[in-house]
């Protein structure tokens, strides 16, 4: 084992490479029998390689952190000055006070989306097909790619939370935890969406038309930018069967329940999610987005499993 | 355990009109080394992927290690490895990365994993390079871990779909010589497809496949001594003249193959002083003559009545309903 068993292409090949492999030799490994284990062990693989993915580009981390830095000081402060200006009730609770938890929704949905919908890149580069010609349920291959991307998109929203002091949010232990499993649920959600729109697409350049398509209209119509509160019929039509609404009012009512508004304050900035007048309870905002989850997978899962 | 390790027999494929496969028979025993031979769009690419039970077939069955592609696909699925023609690695993963992820897809014993990552590594000597990422390999090295990869789960039989596809000839007389070795480190079968003639002698047993039919199926050996002839190539000023000339004086079929006079003839050498004596005689000018022993290039031409080269100037690229699959994904 002293020389390198370096073999350019087309160079000499290393004559003794098979015979020293056979020296080396191991008992054949076993594959065993599809199984819940095995299943996950696939899934977990998948979700594992979405996190080295995640922590070998750092561009992404930092980059993916300007928009929401963005709608949260700009927007919140220009809008917030108009606000204020045009003589408007600015009550107890600031613009970037309110866009807080709309915009760590926003961060989550572009992330997810495109965690989602990245799995073109692996169509495109071939490794799709490495994953899913192996003795594996599709829905494990999916499974662990919806996870990794809301992992993904979890951790990237922990540099946000970071800053809910400055927008007036206080440090409370608690609510971070529910803040994060919170956003842990509705980044799955997207990631599956996503999954199930790049189910499809067969390159990289039609991603790009359906984020603007699909998913900036569920940024605009989930509630993230304006309480619920007081919109025209067919706006609040588009915002209940939103899927993306019952995600963003959790984090809201999470935040909003830490702040010292008035009850004046809290009907208007979170009113919650009224069908017809029966307000929509957070469990149920929950049960509805796990729901969703589970939906949008298995279409994913259908769409996937016709196309290859 | 003497089950053949593929069994195929009537199978058909068809896509919407194009009838791929047109009902092949095919049996191959474990520990060959089974060359499936053709141009472009004869079906080969097809029914490796109904072999690999990435494509259901249309009529007829095939077994892969004894069990039924269709009705036991996962089971098949843990006894192949399989490398296609398009590379299917994660660039930014290192090669070694790129293994583990296959080893736990596949669910292999984790306690062996890593001496058998080492093994195959080392087998399509990669050890060297295992912490780069794939994006830095060159061309051969990434088919060469994707061989290692088709390997790391021990698969019983080892698909190789044009394996040295858009490769460099040296490369692909290296890529070869880590296949020809196989047999030696690993009980595996070797199933490969390639549209080289000169690849198919690395072969135990090869099947020729035209237009969804096998046409021929033999050892490289049996298979040119059928053909029995030499070949004797002329290039003239005159083609028409010499053709006519052949015909007289020899009573011989010549044809005017990719440019040049082409004559079948038992003993090629001894038939060249002749063929130019009879050829001056007719005032034909002779410009270069070769006489080539038969290839399993003249197999193909023996049996489909034109050169591999020629089927595929014919077909086109556009005929292979794999390749249009592949691009519709």
């Amino acid at each position: 084992m002293t020389e390198t068993q370096r073999s350019p292409d087309g160079a000499a090949l290393d004559d003794r490479g098979p015979e020293r492999a056979a020296g080396l030799r191991v008992e054949a490994v076993r594959v065993p029998q599809s199984g819940i284990a095995t299943e996950a062990r696939a899934a977990a693989v998948v979700w594992q390689r979405e996190m080295i993915r995640f922590f070998k580009d750092r561009t992404r981390i930092v980059s993916s952190l300007a928009q929401p830095l963005l709608f949260l000081f700009v927007l919140g402060s220009g809008l917030g000055s108009l606000l204020s200006s045009a003589g408007g009730r600015s009550g107890g609770v600031s613009l970037p006070t309110f866009l807080f938890p709309g915009v760590l929704a926003i961060s989550v949905l572009f992330t997810a989306a495109f965690s989602g919908i990245s799995i073109v890149w692996d169509r495109e580069f071939g490794f799709l097909r490495e994953m899913l010609v192996a003795p594996v349920s599709t829905t494990s291959i999916l499974l662990g790619k919806a996870v990794g991307g809301a992992t993904v998109a979890t951790l990237q929203c922990i540099l946000l939370l970071a800053l809910a002091g400055l927008v007036g949010v206080p440090y409370d232990p608690l609510m971070f935890v529910e803040l994060l499993v919170l956003i842990f649920l509705m980044a799955f959600m997207i990631c599956a969406l996503g999954l199930m729109l790049a189910a499809r697409l067969k390159q990289v350049q039609t991603a790009m038309p359906m984020v603007q398509l699909i998913i900036t209209p569920l940024m605009f119509l989930s509630g993230a930018l304006f309480p619920l509160g007081n919109l025209p019929t067919w706006l609040t039509v588009l915002t209940h069967i939103n899927p993306m609404t019952y995600a963003v009012e959790p984090l809201r009512h999470v935040v909003f329940a830490r702040l010292n508004a008035s009850a004046a304050d809290l009907a208007r900035y979170d009113p919650g999610i009224h069908w017809g007048s029966f307000l929509v309870p957070t469990w149920l905002e929950i049960v509805l987005t796990i729901g969703f989850s589970v939906l949008l997978l298995g279409l994913a899962v259908t769409r996937f499993r016709r196309t290859e | 355990m003497d089950q053949p390790a593929v069994s195929v027999s009537g199978l058909t494929k068809r896509y919407g009109e194009v009838e791929a496969v047109r009902g092949i028979d095919l049996e191959v025993a474990r520990g060959e080394t089974f060359g499936f031979l053709g141009p472009n769009g004869a079906g080969k690419s097809t029914t490796i992927n109904i072999l690999c039970t990435l494509v259901e077939p249309t009529g007829g069955t095939a077994a892969v290690a004894g069990l039924d592609v269709v009705a036991d696909r996962a089971a098949v699925r843990r006894r192949i490895g399989l490398v296609f023609q398009e590379p299917t690695l994660d660039g930014p993963m290192s090669g070694e990365q790129n293994l583990r992820f296959h080893g736990e897809l596949y669910g292999v014993d984790r306690r062996t994993a890593a001496a058998r990552r080492e093994e195959v590594l080392r087998t399509v000597g990669l050890w060297e390079r295992r912490k780069d990422p794939v994006t830095t390999y060159s061309g051969g090295m990434r088919r060469r871990l994707e061989i290692a990869r088709g390997l790391l789960h021990s698969p019983q039989v080892l698909f190789l779909d044009e394996p040295t596809i858009g490769l460099d000839p040296q490369t692909r007389a290296s890529i070869w010589n880590y296949l020809a070795r196989l047999g030696e480190a690993e009980e595996i079968t070797v199933f490969v497809t390639t549209h080289y003639m000169d690849e198919a002698e690395n072969c135990d047993r090869i099947a020729i496949m035209n237009e969804g039919r096998i046409v021929a199926l033999d050892t490289p050996e049996a298979l040119k001594a059928q053909v029995g002839a030499d070949r004797v190539s002329v290039t003239t000023e005159d083609d028409e003249a010499a053709l006519v000339a052949v015909r007289r004086e020899f009573g011989l079929e010549a044809a005017v193959r990719e440019g040049a006079v082409t004559i079948s003839v038992p003993d090629g050498a001894g038939f060249v002083p002749r063929l130019f004596a009879a050829l001056t005689a007719e005032g034909v000018v002779v410009k270069s003559v070769a006489v080539t022993r038969p290839s399993l290039d003249d197999v193909f031409l023996a049996h489909t009545g034109t050169t591999l080269r020629d089927a595929e100037a014919n077909r086109g690229p556009s005929m292979h309903p794999m390749a249009m699959r592949m691009r519709g994904r």
